[in-house]
């Protein structure tokens, strides 16, 4: 297991009170897996992401282990963490257009970050040429500053960046929702391309774009409202779903050869709650089709068939075939 | 580039001569003329007062209608001829301000220099740090509201009254004559002190405040946040974070050039220090229009010669103005 989370809660201070952004999170991911996550926005993705490798305030860990490749990660320690980042955890982040100094040339910055972190550049140097070639991007633009860049192209810039030093696990956090179509799948066949030639073991793909990981995606994790929904290999996920929250979003998605002018696509009714004071119990219950008493409880993330984990207190075949 | 630079070039030519107009027109616009002061501190009587009128306003070439004078004035600037002062007479103008140009460079670059790094480095220093930013929050507000002339007099009596450390008027000691030599240069840095203390005092509050939060700006911009995230030691980030702000404080720079003249006048005229805002004053005092003007020149030429050398350094230190560039030179 590269991956594993245990009971991860990640609470964000503010004056107000605590946000409950992230609630009991139990998750593995095996080497070399894409790991899809998608969920509506503020349900969660990024601030699991961010805990992962820069946890700092206002978030707060309340409680959870995580492991990487066997060892404990010590995300809540700034230090000692640092030695962990870039070189065994790395993101691609969500803002990855503004994510390089504006007034520093871009090779010049690689340079800098590498030597504080004690990596020789001019060893890396040839592969860090290889690896732009391979994101199709000419290894001049180490001497360009990052406006002279397209978007596109700081995206694929930040790609090899962060890649650089073959990191356990990386999490692309939105990295093809700025994009146009056609650098979507560019981007995302990149990432898929990456883990072929090992240069990242596994990845953690956050979007909320579900047909990008149906594409790339071994497995696909949902989040609700700050808690797991479920988790299965994609197909599982795409064609027999289990939690009616999956169900619903995977069911409000467009299929090709549908016409909707007859009729028309449906939503889920209602609104995510607000994580600052969040109904106990399942997040899910004030909207969900399904729900009776028992839902007042929180359900456990329980692996119903082998890789496939759901947190719901229905019996899942009940409305799997309904 | 040289594009650019052309149309910079063209901008501050505009701005010179409508300033040199407008220059021109502030004396005349005060009440009396400098003759009557002239003929009536010489206490003369009967028709000595007419032939003496006419003699100083032809002297001055101010019997001439305004257009010529106007135009005379242009031709003499562009001889390097300012004039003769009125209240030195016959000391012409260029030597007049000559003469105080020396204190004013003395006085006001390390003040604005040395105000300027120490409280951008105290600053950053002081951004994120708690317990610094609780003190000087608060102190540097202060500082940098204080008037330069209350702070002046301040100064004044306390080191130059009360506890008799420093001397409190002129540029050097009355009993002294210019000479290099060791007491005649340490006098000049004992009258030298207080006026650079005041400037550096107040000045050195705003640059501390806009540096702190400059920094905390940039601190939470994206490409710091990622630097931290593949593990970048603070010292890296800070510096990026600082070097990035102090864009900002460097088009601070060449304005605080253009705006401290006027503090430096309040500070010169506390401590009668004899640089170019004590001659102003002077200038306005006596009426002495030739004087008047060759000072606002001086000063209009320091400002646009400043902000040129930021134009310019900005090109060179922020690349997106490089590419703007490129952007309007297509």
């Amino acid at each position: 297991m590269s991956l594993n989370i245990k009971n991860l809660t990640v609470y964000y201070q503010t004056l107000k009170g605590d946000v409950q952004a992230l609630e009991h999170a139990n998750l593995s991911i095996a080497d070399g897996e894409i790991m899809g996550l998608a969920g509506e926005s503020g349900c969660g993705k990024t601030t699991l992401s961010n805990s992962l490798i820069l946890l700092k305030p206002p978030m707060k860990l309340i409680s959870g282990t995580v492991e990487l490749d066997g060892k404990p990660l010590p995300i809540t320690d700034m230090a000692r963490m640092d030695e962990y980042r870039f070189k065994k955890v790395s993101i691609i982040p969500q803002y990855a257009m503004n994510a390089m100094n504006p007034t520093r040339k871009i090779g010049k910055m690689i340079e800098e970050l590498l030597h504080s972190r004690r990596v020789d550049y001019s060893t890396l140097r040839t592969e860090l040429t290889r690896r732009l070639e391979l994101v199709k991007l000419s290894p001049d633009i180490l001497d360009m500053y990052p406006i002279e860049l397209s978007g596109g192209m700081k995206q694929r810039m930040v790609m090899v960046l962060s890649t650089l030093l073959n990191p356990s696990l990386l999490l692309a956090d939105e990295v093809t929702s700025a994009l146009d179509v056609s650098s979507q799948k560019s981007v995302s066949e990149m990432l898929v391309e990456f883990r072929k030639r090992e240069f990242v073991k596994s990845v953690v793909v956050i979007t909320h774009d579900i047909s990008i990981l149906y594409q790339i995606a071994d497995s696909i994790m949902i989040m609700y409202a700050g808690q797991l929904a479920e988790k299965a290999s994609t197909e599982t996920i795409i064609h027999r779903p289990l939690h009616p929250y999956t169900h619903l979003l995977i069911s409000s998605l467009p299929k090709v050869g549908v016409r909707y002018a007859e009729k028309r696509l449906e939503g889920i009714p209602g609104n995510p709650p607000l994580l600052l004071n969040p109904p106990i119990g399942c997040r899910f219950r004030e909207r969900c089709p399904m729900a009776f008493d028992k839902c007042v409880e929180e359900p456990p993330f329980e692996e119903i068939e082998e890789g496939h984990f759901v947190a719901c207190w229905k019996e899942p075949k009940s409305y799997a075939q309904a | 580039m040289a594009k650019y630079f052309r149309r910079k070039l063209l901008i501050y030519l505009l701005t010179f001569i409508i300033a040199v107009t407008v220059d021109w027109c502030i004396p005349r616009f005060m009440p009396g003329n400098p003759v009557d002061l002239i003929i009536s501190r010489a206490g003369l009587k009967g028709s000595a007062v007419s032939q003496m009128y006419t003699f100083y306003m032809q002297a001055f070439g101010l019997d001439q209608p305004i257009w010529k004078q106007y135009l005379n004035f242009w031709i003499a600037i562009f001889h390097g001829d300012l004039g003769t002062s009125i209240f030195l007479f016959p000391s012409p103008v260029t030597k007049v301000i000559l003469g105080a140009v020396p204190y004013d460079l003395a006085l006001l670059i390390p003040a604005i220099l040395t105000s300027w790094f120490a409280g951008n480095n105290f600053g950053a220093f002081a951004a994120r740090s708690k317990r610094l930013d609780n003190t000087l929050l608060p102190l540097g507000y202060i500082l940098t509201g204080t008037p330069y002339m209350w702070l002046g007099i301040v100064l004044a009596w306390a080191f130059g009254i009360a506890w008799r450390i420093f001397p409190i008027a002129g540029g050097y000691s009355f009993a002294m004559r210019p000479a290099l030599t060791l007491p005649f240069i340490w006098s000049l840095f004992q009258h030298w002190f207080l006026p650079f203390a005041s400037l550096f005092i107040v000045q050195f509050g705003g640059w501390a405040i806009g540096m702190r939060n400059l920094i905390i700006y940039e601190l939470e911009a994206d490409y710091s946040h990622y630097l931290a995230a593949l593990g970048a030691p603070k010292r890296l980030v800070r510096k990026y974070a600082f070097q990035n702000a102090m864009l900002p404080q460097l088009t601070g720079l060449a304005l605080q050039l253009g705006v401290i003249v006027a503090g430096a006048l309040a500070t010169e005229v506390v401590f009668s220090y004899p640089g170019i805002g004590y001659l102003i004053l002077q200038a306005i005092h006596n009426e002495d229009y030739f004087l008047l003007q060759g000072c606002f020149l001086f000063v209009v030429i320091g400002v646009l010669l400043a902000n040129f050398i930021i134009d310019i350094t900005y090109v060179i230190v922020d690349p997106r103005t490089r590419a703007g560039m490129q952007g309007g030179a297509s």
